[in-house]
């Protein structure tokens, strides 16, 4: 048996070609409109919780400020990445990958469990016992898959005024559409700042091997 | 050293070649598809007349805000605005049997329609505002649309760049209940900035679509001929959706 199947390896790297994508011309679309509003409406600095700043050229796509092009790659890449998770999601509560290695048992939130895994990895001390995955992992790999990635998608369709007629519930559900703006802005750095965390921890813990595993499968 | 460049070259392949993707005949196809899809889902899931939501007095914006023209600067527009939209005419023609010229007072003569909605900006903001206007179902039904008519184009006086304003909807919207020739904004006549003296009110999608200034609905079998043929002024323009509900 392999490290990692093959279908959440296909789904990892279309994962990461479609959130880089939506990440980069999300920033473009920011650049739009640089502040951020809870409730229903905004549009004055006065009703601003947050002014944003102007995302430069490399951060972008384009790479250079195009409000329609951005928005045209943004819902492109929507899609991919919404039948992505769903098919991902499908396919591991179908065969077992969730309850297997992402799900945690109650023994694993027990204090001292916890602060035994955050010491072994500030001790950079890589090795599971028994499960794939330590508590840390299956904690970030749940957020993000279970809470940050579809909280994008919902945020995303309480935006659009087409949604919003189709699904009214579904900006309500958020206080608001700008309210649903200010999570998709907030949770996308989320999203951000669990892939600096990744690549760091996949550099301290032997990349070539991470990396080359999640491309060719690896050895269980 | 060998394998970060390399790294950093796909990733530089890849946001290049998202950033060059419309330039491509099938990569404008893939993002035109991509919008349709939208636009199908979204009548999919909620039906074609779905409804916009409409709010409270309460939830109304204390100003709402102008974009685009906010002051078309023509004299015509300028003597217009000075004797109060007195000779105003919004002209009704192209696939009509009966092609109308109806003053302010004919509009006001309708059965009217009023509606608290929000109004979002393709830029990202949104603004909360109660309008007034008979529906253009009901000017169109007037109008006697002939069978092959499968859009509707919204003229306008304001010009941007030098080009005059367009938009253009299909009969889905057109026809739909909440789609109004607005002639009033929280229960005041229409100001400058927001459209004087008539704008329509097209909910369910983006702002760019609920043309202001509005002179003359026409019409047609297809888009080609107007414009550059993509539909509105900033469909033309800068490559903006056409279906602007996403």
């Amino acid at each position: 048996m392999k490290r990692h199947a093959l279908p959440p390896r296909l789904w990892h790297w279309l994962n990461l070609a479609c959130v880089t994508g939506l990440f980069m011309s999300g920033l473009n679309i920011s650049n739009a409109h640089r502040r951020l509003y809870w409730g229903e409406w905004g549009f004055a600095p006065e009703d601003a919780w947050l002014f944003v700043p102007r995302f430069p050229g490399w951060m972008t796509i384009p790479g250079h400020y195009d409000l329609a092009a951005a928005r045209d790659l943004h819902v492109l890449l929507a899609w991919p990445f919404a039948i992505g998770l769903l098919f991902a999601w499908a396919a591991m509560m179908l065969n077992g990958h969730f309850r297997r290695d992402i799900m945690t048992s109650t023994a694993e939130w027990r204090p001292a469990a916890i602060w035994r895994d955050i010491v072994q990895h500030l001790k950079l001390d890589f090795t599971h016992h028994g499960s794939k995955y330590n508590f840390l992992q299956k904690l970030a790999y749940g957020t993000v898959l279970g809470i940050l990635l579809p909280l994008m998608i919902a945020t995303g369709m309480a935006i659009s005024p087409g949604m919003d007629s189709a699904w009214p519930w579904l900006s309500e559900i958020f206080a608001g559409r700008q309210s649903a703006r200010s999570i998709h802005f907030l949770t996308a750095w989320a999203i951000f700042a669990f892939f600096v965390i990744h690549i760091a921890l996949v550099l301290l813990s032997g990349p070539v091997r991470q990396i080359r595993d999640m491309i060719c499968g690896g050895e269980a | 050293m060998r394998r970060r460049a390399v790294i950093a070259g796909i990733g530089a392949l890849f946001t290049s070649a998202c950033s060059r993707l419309s330039d491509s005949k099938a990569g404008e196809a893939l993002l035109s598809a991509a919008e349709d899809w939208h636009r199908k889902a979204h009548r999919l899931l909620g039906g074609r007349g779905a409804l916009a939501r409409e709010f409270d007095r309460a939830d109304i914006s204390p100003f709402f805000r102008g974009n685009g023209s906010t002051d078309p600067d023509s004299a015509e527009y300028k003597a217009a605005v000075q004797n109060g939209f007195a000779d105003w005419r919004l002209a009704v023609r192209g696939l009509v049997n009966n092609p109308l010229s109806l003053s302010l007072a004919d509009i006001a003569a309708l059965p009217q329609r009023t509606q608290i909605t929000r109004h979002d900006c393709v830029e990202g903001w949104s603004a909360i505002g109660e309008w007034t206007g008979p529906q253009l179902a009901l000017v169109l039904e007037q109008a006697r649309l002939k069978p092959e008519a499968r859009f509707i184009i919204f003229h306008c006086a304001d010009r941007l760049a030098g080009k005059p304003y367009y938009e253009s909807i299909d009969l889905a919207d057109a026809l739909h209940p909440q789609t109004i020739v607005a002639h009033r904004l929280n229960g005041e006549a229409l100001p400058v900035r927001n459209g004087a003296p008539l704008r329509m009110r097209v909910e369910r999608q983006l702002g760019y679509k609920h043309a202001k200034y509005l002179t003359a609905i026409e019409a047609v079998a297809k888009l080609d001929g107007i414009g550059q043929g993509k539909g509105g002024y900033w469909e033309d323009r800068s490559g903006y959706q056409w279906y602007a509900g996403i």
